[in-house]
């Protein structure tokens, strides 16, 4: 275990962009990408807006060469990980031993309420086709055939916080020496079982959502995918030229909050934990860390939680902090993913992400978001949240190059 | 580094929850479905919340519990989970209520317990565990995924105790869709009968088996858990040979030190020819013992393999309704586990006496 762990390289597809260049623009704008449903059939079309991946699932079986019969989890899974695996420059991924750690919630369950629709009625009818993929691992192997990967793959599933899990795992097989690469992070599409879910918790907002904002009343959900490649040592010092790795994964931490199986304890005793855990493997104090991306949904519940457990671990000095999901909506499992390639970028380009809609600051909290998009920092650790039902509690740490 | 298996708990079509010894009799199945043999929960969980919850949850707390026990161990630093399939149950409900209900006047408990860390989660919330916990989710390799990153964590020495296991549970629609894929025999099989069936499908099963790791050797403990490899979609029979010899050779486990082969066999014609080969050529002439005529067939019956290797280590003995081929060797120190998803997730377990 001598290996320290690079992000050689990310790739997103999310409701603000199909690439990661196109969600930096939107950033820049402040264009978040919140609207009615246009992909998702739901009786809940016009209450609450949804932030949809802009694509038909023909449109990115296109891009992707792969049959638009597929569940939209592959199709957008196929789209960020190429991404991520050609930013890198490492050419043919053949050569080199890799793993591929994608998580998700929903599996290939759009298909799977397709086939249910007829199924209910006549339990031989429904085309198994559609439920072939139900399960979350297909979605992984789909993926991984398509891009020609083989030698260690799997699929995680913890809530929201399923991304930022896969990372940790996926550094450890590197770590280990199992594998040279791992492409690592979470994808998942919009379905009525998740939107309808959500319903039930009375936890989505009919407007759009306001994090850490006084005002908020719940998440809006949103789609996609996000990945980092992470590679060795000895990878990431044989990147081609003109390619660097962006930052480290220095550090990172799973909690467990033990409280509720869906709402956070008040004082976020998990969140506050893995926050603390990640920073100590990092070998960093609070003051160190130059930035934060929240988990920040918007609800009651995890922004209270969240920010308590900030207020508590960083007093009195408060990081800038933010939530791009005011941008992209909550993409549940694949949040993780998106919010380590948007972290490990900001690290690289010194980039501070606004937080949307905010107007009114929390009375709980002592800090408020960053309200406006700016370049030109110089960010040694940037920490990425991810917090969800089950307890579960997970904060990763980026960092650059050299320790400071 | 060594890790030992310190207390195992299981929830099986058998009667193994009672903990104790392998259980002497099997309980006979008719059909392809073979349901778990459910201990009364009560010792372990609340009777509101024992209402409350699907049998995947239950099996998996109870079996939780039962490793807990025997290792002696109230609060482990760690819980990873593996199923494939997560909570069928209540993703079945919701998943009908809003078809049947066009997403009207839905509630939230279904749809809460239909998330794949349900388990994991609730384990956490009752022994108020704060530490890492992960579910993993993938199909043939749930449970090995899960092994794999509790060996990691363990190594990296900041962890004592791990609590790690799998499960999954058959409902009614998933034996009914997994029935319309011809995965199952359509002529009548007993446990005695299955595996020499030498007909396609094979029968479908659901359990939950779970395991203390743990850095320390604990009273009970009788077996270390030397390794852990998955391979996904071999060439051929020759990959899978040479990556048995190279599993052994990477744990300095010679051939001839293999006491016995627990083979995932189960009564699949076409999928049994796998089992047959590495029986036949790379692990020739070895005893071997077999599980899924016990447990039937799930994506995390691995699980269940590993449980049945444990007890022959920890008895030295193979039941009899285990036995396939050979006879019980006077000492069992080396088990390797060899089984298949769907000869798509292969996987290889090795497990020491110690």
């Amino acid at each position: 275990m001598h290996s320290d762990v690079w992000i050689a390289g990310g790739g997103v597809i999310c409701g603000i962009g199909n690439n990661l260049s196109e969600c930096m623009n939107a950033f820049k704008h402040m264009e978040p990408g919140m609207a009615h449903m246009e992909y998702l059939h739901s009786v809940h079309r016009h209450t609450f807006p949804v932030v949809e991946v802009k694509a038909s699932n023909e449109t990115l079986a296109g891009w992707t060469k792969m049959p638009d019969k597929i569940s939209r989890t592959a199709l957008l899974s196929r789209v960020a990980a190429e991404e991520a695996w050609r930013s890198t420059g490492l050419g043919d991924i053949r050569q080199y031993r890799v793993g591929f750690v994608s998580a998700n919630t929903v599996g290939g369950m759009d298909k799977t309420e397709e086939f249910f629709a007829e199924y209910l009625q006549d339990n031989s009818k429904g085309h198994l086709s559609q439920v072939i993929h139900h399960e979350c691992g297909a979605i992984t192997e789909l993926v991984a055939d398509a891009m020609g990967i083989r030698h260690h793959i799997s699929t995680i599933s913890t809530a929201c916080s399923s991304g930022a899990n896969a990372l940790m795992y996926g550094a450890r097989l590197i770590k280990n020496n199992m594998v040279d690469v791992v492409i690592a992070g979470g994808t998942d599409a919009l379905t009525r079982f998740t939107l309808n879910g959500f319903n039930t918790l009375m936890i989505l907002d009919q407007a759009a959502c306001r994090p850490f904002d006084d005002t908020r009343t719940g998440l809006n959900l949103g789609e996609g995918a996000g990945y980092v490649v992470l590679v060795s040592d000895a990878l990431a010092a044989e990147m081609p030229v003109g390619k660097a790795p962006w930052c480290r994964l220095s550090g990172y931490a799973n909690a467990n909050d033990a409280y509720h199986q869906t709402a956070s304890s008040p004082d976020g005793i998990g969140n506050y934990l893995a926050m603390q855990g990640a920073m100590e493997m990092s070998g960093i104090k609070p003051a160190d860390i130059s930035y934060i991306n929240l988990h920040g949904t918007g609800t009651q519940n995890n922004d209270v939680a969240e920010g308590s457990a900030i207020a508590r671990l960083f007093e009195p000095h408060y990081p800038p902090v933010s939530s791009t999901k005011s941008f992209t909506g909550h993409t549940l499992g694949a949040s993780g993913g998106i919010e380590a390639v948007f972290s490990a970028w900001a690290v690289k380009e010194g980039i501070l992400y606004p937080n949307a809609n905010f107007s009114k600051q929390m009375k709980e909290l002592p800090f408020a978001p960053v309200t406006q998009f700016s370049t030109g920092h110089q960010l040694q650790h940037v920490m990425s949240n991810s917090f969800g039902f089950g307890g579960n509690c997970s904060s990763l740490v980026f960092s650059k190059s050299a320790q400071s | 580094m060594n890790i030992y298996i310190q207390g195992t708990g299981c929830v099986s079509p058998q009667e193994t929850a009672q903990g104790g010894a392998f259980p002497e009799n099997v309980l006979p199945w008719e059909g392809a479905r073979l349901k778990a043999s459910e201990p009364d929960y009560k010792q372990w969980i609340d009777v509101k919340l024992i209402r409350r919850m699907s049998r995947v949850i239950k099996m998996g707390v109870a079996a939780a519990q039962l490793s807990l026990q025997e290792a002696g161990i109230q609060q482990p630093d760690a819980i990873i989970t593996g199923t494939a399939y997560g909570c069928l149950d209540d993703t079945g409900v919701f998943l009908s209520k809003m078809i049947n209900q066009q997403e009207e006047m839905l509630t939230p408990t279904a749809f809460i317990q239909s998330t794949h860390n349900t388990v994991a989660g609730q384990i956490a919330l009752m022994l108020g565990c704060h530490g890492y916990n992960n579910t993993f989710v993938h199909k043939g390799f749930s449970f090995e995924s899960a092994l794999l990153d509790a060996l990691m964590i363990l190594k990296e020495g900041r962890s004592k105790s791990i609590l790690t296991g799998a499960m999954d549970e058959l409902t009614n629609h998933s034996f009914n869709i997994l029935s319309r894929f011809d995965l199952y025999k359509k002529e009548s099989v007993t446990p005695a009968s299955l595996l020499h069936s030498q007909t396609h499908g094979t029968v479908a099963g659901e359990g939950a088996a779970c395991f203390v790791l743990g850095t320390e050797k604990g009273t009970n403990t009788k077996a270390k858990l030397t390794g852990v490899t998955t391979l996904y979609k071999p060439a051929g029979k020759a990959e899978i040979a040479a990556d048995i010899a190279a599993f052994l050779a990477a744990h300095n486990c010679s051939e001839d030190e293999v006491s016995l082969v627990i083979s995932g066999r189960n009564g699949d014609a076409s999928g049994d020819e796998w089992y047959e080969h590495m029986e036949n050529n790379a692990l020739a002439g070895k005893p071997v013992a077999c599980f899924k005529q016990l447990c039937g067939e799930y994506p995390t019956a691995a699980s269940f393999g590993m449980w049945l290797g444990a007890k022959v280590i920890a008895e030295q003995r193979v039941a009899e309704a285990a036995l396939f081929r050979g006879t019980t060797p006077t000492e069992i120190k080396k088990v390797l586990i060899y089984n298949h998803y769907k000869q798509t997730h292969h996987s290889l377990i090795l497990l020491t006496a110690c």
